[in-house]
């Protein structure tokens, strides 16, 4: 059995049809690789994935556990982490204590009202080590909102690292990333690949085909075409998927 | 997209060894709020030498407290509630009603405004929490009226329009002494006492894992739900607080009229505490709200000596600061310090 399932999910949008009998089956310690042109659904795919929208038909499996339609804090508290296209952070926070909030220890804690978080030494050595996992070592201090394009991007994954989650969906990591950083990003995945379940979508083929175990190409909605990159290379849909990319 | 600049972030990507950084300590009282305590302590003995008098004392504390309370919603949490002279009212009541019918003992009123505060609190954070915005705005508004509705027709419990009349001020007993708070200076130390109490809790609150959490929930509410956190119960619980506290502040303002009456619950006195805190700068700043609450009853009471509109007046200071200077009085304190100290 399969970690995390989609089984026939569909999910319209008024009279638009987004996801159209999308099944696609996420192994235990494989990544996986959703790519397809601007528009295809893939995001909503995420967004259905890990509760942000219910699917109009379809059921969603973690662990063989019907998770369909649950709140989102509910599937995160699961061990289902994600980052988003769309950098979202907590902007006037620090780097620091943007992924000390990720932290599920933290969370444990909440209604710990008198506990001082700046002296959770505990907390604060976990955020700072992850931080440095992502290459933010020296910027711990430093506001989110006044951090470069490239370093949120490296907060946006520290802050889903931080749940040490069982699967990891990673929505266009390399988004708006130059070759340098693109490059830097390949070596982390590279090595968060041996210990993570990762599924992530990725319009950057040469750093999708090297860090993937399968690759579905989604389009209107479908998966067209799947398999290992080695098998899909050839494939006439991942050229024409690429296409409408940007 | 286009390809941006990504000036390399330091460190190489996964690289963990070296000892990481520790935050620094960041939770020490800043002076500014030393010097207003210091201020405040002696404020009924200057009062009188400015021309005014030792009971405005203990009205600039009273708001003050509610104020601060106050702002762990508007400012801390980006929780507009516009309706929360409804718990100063309840508070207010509920400790004349405990006086009258149950005991007159200082404790036990006060404990009945926070608690009847803050249960009200809880019924209408149960209605607003899946809120937020404009929504959350009219919801509370619509809270507020309902309550002040409530204390004007129901007068048989109220008093109606008159309010609760004659209250007391009960010795503080504090098992080994007995202090009495007749007087207005005697008052006043006491509310400065529970003022400080509730500066520290909040201090401490905006500190711990619930208060941050509020605040990374005002940023950006989507992100931390998926990072697990229940929003609903966070909006919850600092609603709860913060009405619990507007409790403590109407009870203790009952005290300072001798009366509870239907007035403090109105809409614009709903409105003041919001002025209150966005002249002080309770967004952008911890200490902002206890600023403007001194700075908004010390305007009325000098600008309400010269002219019947001292509103208007105040209102226009209240527009020029919010359109030039966001962050009020604060945030003008900042900008000063920064002139004067660059590089800091
Ligand atoms: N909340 C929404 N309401 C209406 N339409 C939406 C919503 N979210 C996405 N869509 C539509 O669904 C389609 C697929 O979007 P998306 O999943 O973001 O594509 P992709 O990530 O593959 O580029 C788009 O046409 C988009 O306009
Ligand atoms: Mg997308």
């Amino acid at each position: 059995m399969a970690l995390f399932e989609a089984v026939r999910l569909h999910k319209r949008f008024g009279q638009r049809v987004v996801l159209e009998d999308i099944t696609l089956a996420f192994e235990a310690g494989t990544t996986t690789g959703l790519m397809g042109p601007n528009g295809a659904g893939k995001t909503t795919c995420f967004n259905v994935l890990t509760g942000h929208f219910a699917p109009t038909r379809g059921r969603v499996l973690l662990d063989g556990r019907d998770v369909t339609g649950l709140a989102p804090q509910t599937i995160a508290r699961l061990g289902v982490a994600r980052s988003f296209q769309t950098i979202s952070l907590f902007d006037t926070e620090t780097a620091q204590d943007n992924v000390v909030v990720a932290l599920p220890r933290i969370r444990a804690r909440v209604a710990d009202a008198w506990r001082d978080l700046a002296r959770d030494t505990a907390a604060q050595d976990e955020a700072a080590a992850l931080l440095g996992r992502v290459g933010l070592r020296g910027r711990e201090r430093t506001r989110a909102r006044d951090l470069s394009y490239g370093e949120r991007r490296a907060l946006e994954i520290a802050l889903a690292l931080a749940g040490d989650p069982r699967v990891l969906f990673l929505d266009e990591p390399t988004s708006g990333l130059g070759a340098d950083g693109t490059a830097r990003l390949a070596d982390l995945v590279a090595e968060l690949k041996r210990r993570y379940t990762i599924v992530m979508i990725e319009h950057d083929m040469r750093f999708l085909f090297r860090l993937a175990d399968v690759v579905h190409v989604i389009h209107w909605g479908q998966v067209i075409a799947s398999g290992t990159p080695d098998a899909l290379r050839g494939d006439p849909w991942v050229a024409r998927s690429q296409l409408g990319a940007g | 997209m286009s390809a941006a600049a990504d000036p390399a972030p330091s460190g190489a990507l996964g690289a963990g060894d070296a000892v990481p950084a520790r935050a620094a300590p960041a939770t020490r009282l800043p002076r500014p709020l030393v010097a207003l305590v210091l201020l405040l302590v002696a404020a009924p003995w200057w009062l009188p030498a400015v021309g005014l008098y030792p009971y405005l004392a203990v009205e600039v504390a009273i708001f003050m407290l509610y104020a601060q309370g106050y702002n762990l919603l508007l400012g801390h949490s980006g929780l507009p509630s516009f309706g929360h002279g409804a718990f100063f009212g309840v508070g207010a009541y509920a400790f004349g009603l405990a006086q009258k019918h149950v005991v007159e003992n200082l404790w036990v009123d006060l404990a009945a405004g926070v608690l009847v505060a803050a249960l009200a609190g809880a019924l209408v954070a149960a209605f607003v929490s899946h809120r937020r915005g404009i929504y959350y705005a009219l919801l509370t508004i619509a809270f507020g009226q309902v309550a002040w509705f409530v204390a004007i027709k129901w007068h048989s419990v109220t008093g109606g329009e008159d309010g609760l009349l004659n209250l007391r001020r009960p010795d503080v007993d504090l098992g080994f002494a007995r202090l009495s708070i007749a007087s207005n200076e005697g008052l006043f130390l006491l509310v400065l006492a529970l003022l400080a109490a509730v500066v520290l809790g909040c201090w401490r609150f905006v500190h711990s894992p619930l208060g941050r959490v509020l605040a990374c929930i005002r940023q950006n509410e989507t992100r931390a739900r998926f990072l697990g956190y229940r929003v609903w119960w966070c909006k919850f619980a600092v609603f709860v607080l913060s009405t619990a506290i507007a409790g403590l502040a109407g009870a203790l303002f009952a005290m300072a009229q001798q009366s509870a009456y239907p007035n403090v619950m109105s809409l614009h006195q709903s409105g003041f505490v919001v002025m209150m805190v966005l002249i002080g700068g309770g967004l952008a700043s911890f200490w902002g709200p206890l600023v403007g609450a001194a700075f908004f009853i010390l305007a009325r009471d000098l600008l309400g000596a010269y002219t019947e509109t001292w509103l208007l007046w105040y209102g226009l200071v209240f527009m020029a600061v919010v359109l030039w200077q966001p962050e009020g009085l604060a945030g003008i304190w900042r900008q000063l310090r920064a002139t004067a100290a660059p590089g800091r």
